[in-house]
């Protein structure tokens, strides 16, 4: 009976996501009483529009953490590729289909270069993309001669990619397609390929996989450099996004990607979390963000309640694996 | 003891190591080392810890590639460069600490590192190679059960399975597979390293346990301080003959303490009336100053429970503990440290020390209020002076008081917790399996040290899973089975077979 089944899974293993799907019905619920026009298509596409860079940064950072590691570099490589792009359109004058590329693979520059970091040189992952989070802030700035990068506007013909995200004809958000595309390559990758095993188990015990034979430190270079070409995805949305992309920012993003994961029930110790709980988690974060503006309240707020529920959810799993640990 | 080489490998011998010479830096590990293995054996490889017998096994399968010396494997000449090698070529090895992903399913476990040839794989053709592998093997789990759910020995069981799941696995390799088992389960493996061994599979059992050694192989490799003894036939070699040769000395593992010391006058220090929990069930008992109280059963069975209770490392949901006639309430740790309790976890490296740390400043770590100056200043030099005294009183082998903990060995690690106790004027300790995976030779030395420790005054509670352990050194014999006290001994009465059937009993 396919219910029981659920009703087993919600208890068991699929509980901090059910727990985070609650907290998101909740969150919108007590939005759309108390806040004005919250209850409105517009927002609902409004959530969905301002979720889709940190939803990509998010997708990379959950396989980096469930492999025990962490990437603190990709909100400044997200800005970074971005600013990069923006060289490759307005000063190298390259076509805007390419300049994209260019913003892909910058990204994924920054990620393998942490993966070679991390894997082949066994730097700690704290360390080493803290180090490439200056090192991408600093250098894409220096590319981009500390100049503002403008990205054309959408009524611009170079502008054409904007809609591929934000305009349809029938205000369908376009880009939730685009992270939902990618959320099902990289779960295909996750469950059906050797690569997920890897990521889960490389999390859960890094010896037994070492001693299984398995060439770790290819596969971590494989992991980060997946995580800083979904920053590259983040970088497009990002210019997409604010058009205008200024030098030396970038830095925090990270942190709601973190937090994305965090709320979806991935654990900083590895070996656990998945895809579906970082997509609830971004969604958090999106509604709170454009639930709050719907209550005037200044931007400030959102960081506090983003980092209520942070440790509103790590509390949970916490007090769950202590009640499973009491069962036992 | 002579030293004949070994012979090339052939009809009758499937490996044979000769020659191996390993060095780390400032260590010479292995000085000529050899060892044979027949086909279809099983071979025991005793040494105390230290004596090489790991860093011989992590040659032989491929871990650490560079050495002096010739490996002879089935017809040639092997130099395995890694660990994958030598299992393609028929050696597989089960590590002492059973290395698992805990939150993953057995079937993942088992088949890690071989999902598939390509990029893709299928988690039910893993789970249907992995249920016939549990079949063949009777062992009682599912191919989708997480590790983190099994029992020890049912770990141990998917982690052998796991080992001769390699095709034509030749040698297994199994180093101290018994450290964690049950009775039961020690008797379910051996079954199983027997119909491994019929099948012609060659087995190498490291063991630190000479019954089991006895129970289950056909010669016994003895090595020591990094050099090969010799080797000898099981059945005709008694235990303490194979105990001389790796200690190079008689030490008598037979000794067992014919009558308690302690009057039936002497002071009542800790009581503990029906203490219950979900794990314990009515547990009372008493100890008196100076005594050694042994807890005896098989692994499981609730003593350490017992000890986490007692020291508020839990919570109780009934029962009452005094400590000198006194009702005591321990609700966490600190309250029993503050009884007087002191607790010496069997898991020294995880709850009993700071590995990174020097002797000193584990010693000093319970008791550091005692070394403050104007209540703020750590007095280091007063810490020393502590710290050195302890380890003349107990013979702690360390160059200094600033040698980190983690370059002790394991029998030395162990008094350095006890140092840390006595420190703090701790006069109840608790003994959670002193010696296990101390060697034989260090083992001695904590008896001694057990037995000063009651002659001071001090009352000790002490877990043991070693019979011989429990009979040596206790006055007085708790039992326990699933949770409950089965029966109480003093020493003069107790015998192994009688504190084997009350552990074993059935109690409900």
């Amino acid at each position: 009976m396919p219910i029981n089944r659920l009703i087993a899974y919600i208890k068991g293993p699929g509980q901090q996501k059910a727990i985070a799907l609650a907290a998101l019905a909740a969150l919108y619920t007590f939005f759309c009483i108390f806040g004005s026009h919250f209850a409105s298509r517009e927002t609902l596409i409004s959530i969905f529009d301002s979720s889709y860079y940190t939803g990509f940064m998010a997708i990379g950072m959950t396989l980096v953490i469930i492999s025990a590691g962490i990437d603190l570099s990709v909100g400044t490589v997200t800005v970074g590729s971005a600013l990069v792009g923006g060289v490759a359109y307005t000063v190298w004058h390259l076509p805007m289909g390419v300049a994209l590329v260019v913003i892909v693979l910058t990204g994924t520059l920054f990620g393998l270069i942490n993966g070679l970091l991390i894997g082949k040189l066994d730097l700690p992952p704290f360390i080493a993309t803290l180090g490439s989070q200056f090192i991408s802030m600093g250098l894409c700035s220096v590319v981009a001669r500390v100049q503002t990068m403008r990205y054309p506007s959408i009524s611009h013909p170079d502008g054409w990619f904007k809609t591929v995200f934000f305009k349809t004809v029938s205000g369908f958000p376009m880009g939730a397609l685009w992270v939902l595309l990618f959320f099902v390559i990289t779960v295909i990758l996750l469950t059906y390929t050797k690569l997920g095993n890897y990521t889960y188990a490389i999390g859960d015990n890094e010896e037994a996989v070492r001693l299984s034979g398995i060439n770790i430190a290819n596969w971590k270079v494989v992991i980060y450099t997946i995580s800083g070409f979904f920053s590259g995805l983040a970088g497009i949305i990002y210019a997409a996004t604010f058009s205008s992309i200024t030098p030396q920012t970038g830095g925090g993003l990270e942190m709601y990607a973190i937090a994305a994961c965090v709320i979806g029930g991935a654990s900083l110790a590895g070996g656990v979390g998945s895809l579906t709980g970082t997509l609830i988690g971004v969604l958090v974060i999106s509604v709170l963000k454009n639930g709050l503006m719907s209550m005037w309240l200044p931007v400030q707020w959102q960081q506090f309640f983003i980092g209520l529920v942070v440790l509103a959810a790590v509390l949970v799993d916490v007090i769950r694996s202590k009640k499973a640990h009491n069962a036992k | 003891m002579s030293k004949p080489s070994a012979p090339t490998p052939g009809a009758d011998l499937i490996l044979s190591m000769r020659g191996i010479d390993k060095r780390f830096p400032g260590v010479h590990a292995l000085k000529n080392c050899q060892l044979s293995l027949k086909r279809g054996e099983v071979l025991a490889l005793v040494g105390e810890n230290g004596a090489g017998k790991s860093t011989l096994m992590k040659i032989l399968t491929g871990i650490y590639p560079e050495y002096a010396g010739e490996v002879w494997f089935d017809q040639g000449q092997v130099r395995f460069q890694h660990i994958r090698e030598a299992q393609q070529a028929g050696i597989s090895i089960v590590h002492q600490e059973l290395n698992m992903l805990n939150n993953m399913t057995v079937a993942k476990n088992i088949f890690l590192g071989r999902e598939s040839e390509g990029f893709f794989y299928s988690e039910r053709r893993l789970n249907q190679l992995a249920q016939s592998l549990i079949d063949e093997f009777h062992i009682h789990v599912l191919p989708t059960d997480k590790i983190i759910d099994l029992s020890v020995g049912k770990m141990q069981m998917v982690e052998i399975a796991r080992a001769m799941s390699f095709p034509q696995t030749k040698v297994l390799i199994l180093d101290e597979p018994t450290a964690a088992l049950s009775e039961t389960e020690t008797s379910d493996l051996f079954e199983k390293i027997r119909a491994l061994r019929d099948k012609g599979v060659s087995i190498i059992f490291i063991s630190h346990r000479m019954g089991e050694i006895k129970r289950i192989s056909d010669r016994v490799t003895v090595m020591r301080d990094g050099e090969y003894i010799d080797t000898v036939v099981t059945q005709d070699t008694e235990i303490d003959s194979i105990i001389k040769m790796m200690v190079g000395r008689d030490i008598g593992q037979n000794i067992r303490k014919s009558a308690s010391r302690i009057g039936s006058d002497a002071e009542t220090i800790l009581e503990v009336r029906h203490l219950s929990s979900p794990k314990v069930h009515d547990v009372s008992f008493s100890l008196r100053r100076g005594e050694i109280l042994g807890f005896a059963g098989l692994v499981g069975a609730g003593r350490t429970e017992v000890m986490r209770l007692l020291f508020g490392a839990d919570r109780l949901t009934g029962g009452e503990v005094l400590i000198r006639g006194k009702p005591v309430l321990l609700r966490k740790p600190q309250d029993a440290v503050a009884a007087g309790l002191g607790y010496l976890s069997e898991d020294r490296k995880r709850y009993g020390l700071v590995l990174g740390m020097s002797l000193v400043g584990n010693a000093v770590m319970a008791s550091l209020n005692r070394f403050l100056s104007l209540g703020l200043f750590v007095n280091f030099a007063a810490c020393l002076r502590a710290t050195e005294r302890f380890i003349q009183n107990l013979s702690i082998k360390t160059p200094g008081p600033l040698q980190l903990v983690k370059n002790l060995s394991g029998g030395n690690q162990q008094k350095v917790v006890v140092t840390k106790w006595l420190i703090r004027d701790t006069d109840i300790l608790i003994f959670d399996e002193p010696t296990r995976g101390i060697d034989v030779g260090a083992k001695a030395e904590i008896y001694r040290l057990i037995e000063e420790l009651t002659a001071e005054g001090k009352a000790i509670i002490m877990v043991s899973s070693e019979l011989p352990e429990i009979l040596r050194l206790s006055d007085r014999v708790v039992v326990m089975c699933e949770g409950r006290k089965t029966a109480e001994f003093d020493i003069s009465e107790a015998t192994a077979e009688l504190i084997m059937k009350h552990a074993t009993a059935n109690t409900n």
